[in-house]
């Protein structure tokens, strides 16, 4: 669909606010830049400003030949690359690329740079009439702010991350230490929490007026719509059914979720980096938390929302959703590929009114291969790491310590490793014991 | 100011409040010990403690958020009623003709809001390494909180009675039948016999037990509202007493040794 002259005069409104809010905001920057003597930065984004109301101008003209949007050569092209394995090898190198390079990115010039350069695609993706429906249901609004408010707070704290951590290479305190003198709770604490109250309930009043809650047609338990999809904060655990069957992606694995979590600070025994910002004190418990909380629930969270359409098929974020679009699964299981394909015979299978323990057998039989495979990745691995790898855990943590944290991150790996497995091999499980609802 | 003066002279406001205003440094420690609600703080705080850049104050708006969606939802319990007849009639009558019908807006956005803050609140506990020791628990306590937090919205999101509702907590709930043991389609159920009699079938396992009928209807619009509005905001509650308990207990809030 392209975009019509009546959606257009729906979000040019939007639009023109939005340009302007993102004008005074950057005007602003630029007086409080000016003041501190920073002319270059200042004027830069003073012009930038003058960009964003010449921008607002546009938008409010309303005609498809004036609102500024991607060119749709840009949009096609981005929708013909994007898949699964590019969006999430592509967000993989960009959070990696953030975090080596964490020094550069978190100088408020260049995070400010971004964030405009976030809100400007944002904006010019809002053009069109794809991307905006997705993106403007009212429930995946709240999704939007997450990201925004994710990148923000992770700035805040990356910020002082990096200026612990070289004033600790310099043998010097964290500066939480700095600042340890003690103050009246009245009126420091109180105050501030009188103008949180205040700033949170404006915000939530101002999106009470401006977003209408939803309420589609009334409940119908036989037209099914689709997709049909969980609240937002599940979509991530929906998105592993894509890889998973629902014990193990909607049962097993958000329960270890939970275990894992609660466990934390019975396993993280380093004592290091306790009450301030730090990364490089705590890197290895910094980059599993990290790795679990963007890339295992978050990216998951917003691939489900926003690229996941009809059929749970994935969508281009310009693309528009069609219930006809077609994908070929040719997904094979680890026993097909191993005895039919590999070993070029049947499946074992158990002859004819054979007792129950030979059908057992034959099952297992069958599955031998990617029973191996499981066992030596549970059973293995783990003594392998405490020797190799993770030698200096094992003899800090001790057995049980270690075989929880261990047993932990292999679990948590099994999604990443299933994903690959599914992008390279079309492998759909390794073992598969229909008998037993069991597939993994 | 003599009406301020003659106010706080009088008997009644004395009753109420046992002190001068809190403009002195006697003052505003006592106005700390005596407030029911202050003496959930300390008399004073390192001033880390409570720089925003440290903890974002984002337990605190949490909190907040809790005690807005408390007021907005008992509200909203006075005028919707969770039977099949009313339920979705009562919320169209809040979008089309209730005064004050911003309330549902208030308390669902606020419900997306507390969901954020709460995953916010543990990404800076976190990063700050507040969980460790002696906060070991607390953490844990939090992770229940999180739990808790999210079947809240859970539980809130069926309440409409619209295809949005029933369809995803069907979606959702759709997982509880695949439990291993316990769910209908679960793997290993079959192992639950007794005599050539399945005990796990479709009207006994864990996904009737949430929804207490074999898909998403009446009984469950029934057993998610007793749970939204009653069970687990009584949960939240007196695990977030002793989350604030534990975090005085155990030294305030977290900074460097
Ligand atoms: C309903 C949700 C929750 C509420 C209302 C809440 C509230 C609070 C408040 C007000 C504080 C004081 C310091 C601050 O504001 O940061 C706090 C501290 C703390 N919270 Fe929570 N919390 C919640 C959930 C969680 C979760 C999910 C976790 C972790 C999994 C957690 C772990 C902690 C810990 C360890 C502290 C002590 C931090 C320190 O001393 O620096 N809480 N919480």
């Amino acid at each position: 669909m392209h975009s019509s002259g009546f959606f257009l005069k729906d979000v040019a409104g939007f639009l023109g606010g939005y340009y302007a809010f993102m004008a005074v905001m950057n005007g602003v920057a630029a007086l409080l830049l000016w003041q501190k003597k920073r002319n270059v930065w200042a004027v830069t984004w003073a012009v930038f400003a003058g960009a964003m109301m010449v921008l607002a101008s546009l938008a409010l003209s309303a005609s498809p030949a004036f609102v500024p949007a991607l060119p749709s050569g840009a949009r096609s092209l981005v929708n013909s690359l994007s898949g699964p394995v590019l969006y999430t090898l592509g967000t993989t190198v960009l959070l990696g690329v953030l975090f080596v390079f964490r020094k550069f990115f978190v100088q408020p010039m260049v995070a400010w740079t971004i964030l405009n350069v976030m809100l400007v695609l944002m904006g010019l993706s809002m053009a069109d009439e794809n991307f905006a429906a997705i993106v403007m249901k009212p429930d995946n609004v709240p999704i939007v702010g997450l990201v925004f408010l994710l990148a923000f707070f992770t700035w805040v704290a990356t910020k002082q991350a990096v200026v612990n951590d070289e004033r600790i290479a310099q043998g010097l305190p964290p500066m939480e230490k700095v600042n340890d003198e003690k103050v009246l709770v009245w009126p420091d604490l109180v105050y501030t929490e009188l103008i949180c109250m205040v700033g949170v309930s404006a915000f939530l009043l101002f999106w009470a007026i401006f977003l209408p809650a939803p309420l589609e047609e009334p409940a119908s338990s036989v037209k099914t719509p689709n997709p049909s999809k969980a609240p937002w904060y599940f979509l991530g655990l929906q998105e592993m059914l894509v890889y998973f069957d629902p014990w193990y992606a909607g049962v097993v694995l958000p329960s270890l979720v939970v275990f894992g979590l609660m466990a934390m600070p019975y396993l993280d025994f380093n004592k290091k980096g306790n009450g301030y910002y730090s990364i490089e004190e705590r890197k290895f418990s910094y980059l599993v938390y990290q790795f679990g909380f963007f890339e295992l629930w978050i990216t998951l969270i917003i691939l489900g929302t926003f690229l996941r359409g009809p059929n749970w098929n994935f969508f281009g974020p310009f693309e528009y959703w069609t219930p006809y679009k077609v994908e070929v699964l040719n997904n094979v299981d680890l026993p097909q590929m191993f005895w039919v394909n590999l070993l070029d015979r049947p499946l074992p299978r158990a002859p004819q009114g054979a007792g129950v323990l030979s059908q057992i057998g034959f099952v297992l039989l069958r599955e031998a291969p990617g029973l191996v495979l499981l066992g030596a990745y549970l059973v293995l691995l783990p003594p392998l790491l405490a020797v190799t790898v993770f030698r200096g855990f094992f003899a800090k943590m001790g057995f049980v310590r270690y075989m929880v944290m261990v047993s932990l991150m292999l679990l948590m790996l099994t999604l990443p490793i299933k994903m690959i497995l599914r992008w390279t091999f079309n492998l759909r499980y390794l073992v598969s014991i229909p008998e037993f609802s069991l597939n993994f | 100011m003599a009406i301020g003066e003659t106010i706080r002279n009088s008997q009644i406001w004395k009753s109420i409040f046992r002190h001068p205003m809190p403009l002195d440094r006697r003052n505003r420690i006592v106005v700390m010990l005596t407030n029911f609600f202050l003496h959930l703080h300390p008399v004073s705080i390192k001033k880390q403690g409570i720089a925003l850049s440290f903890t974002w104050c984002m337990g605190g708006v949490t909190f907040f958020l809790f005690l807005v969606e408390t007021v907005t939802g008992v509200l909203l319990m006075f005028y919707y009623r969770p039977t099949l007849e009313w339920a979705y009639n009562d919320i169209l009558a809040l979008r089309d003709v209730t005064s004050l019908g911003i309330l549902r807006e208030l308390h669902r956005w606020g419900a997306h809001a507390m969901v954020i803050t709460t995953w916010l609140h543990m990404y800076r506990v976190f990063l700050t390494g507040s969980y460790k020791p002696p906060r070991e628990f607390n953490w844990v306590v939090g992770v229940i909180l999180l739990l808790l937090t999210l079947l809240l919205s859970f539980t809130g999101y069926l309440l409409p009675w619209d295809q949005l509702a029933i369809w995803a907590i069907t979606v959702g709930s759709n997982m509880a039948r695949a439990t291993p043991i316990l769910g209908y389609e679960g793997p290993g159920q079959q192992l639950l016999t007794i005599g050539g009699i399945d005990l796990i079938t479709d009207g006994s396992d864990a996904r009737f037990g949430l929804l207490g009928a074999r898909f998403v209807g009446e009984e469950t619009l029934n057993r998610f509202y007793v749970l939204h509005c009653i069970a687990i905001p009584l949960a939240v509650a007196l695990l977030l007493a002793i989350h604030f308990w534990r975090v005085r207990k155990d030294g305030g809030i977290s900074g460097p040794l």
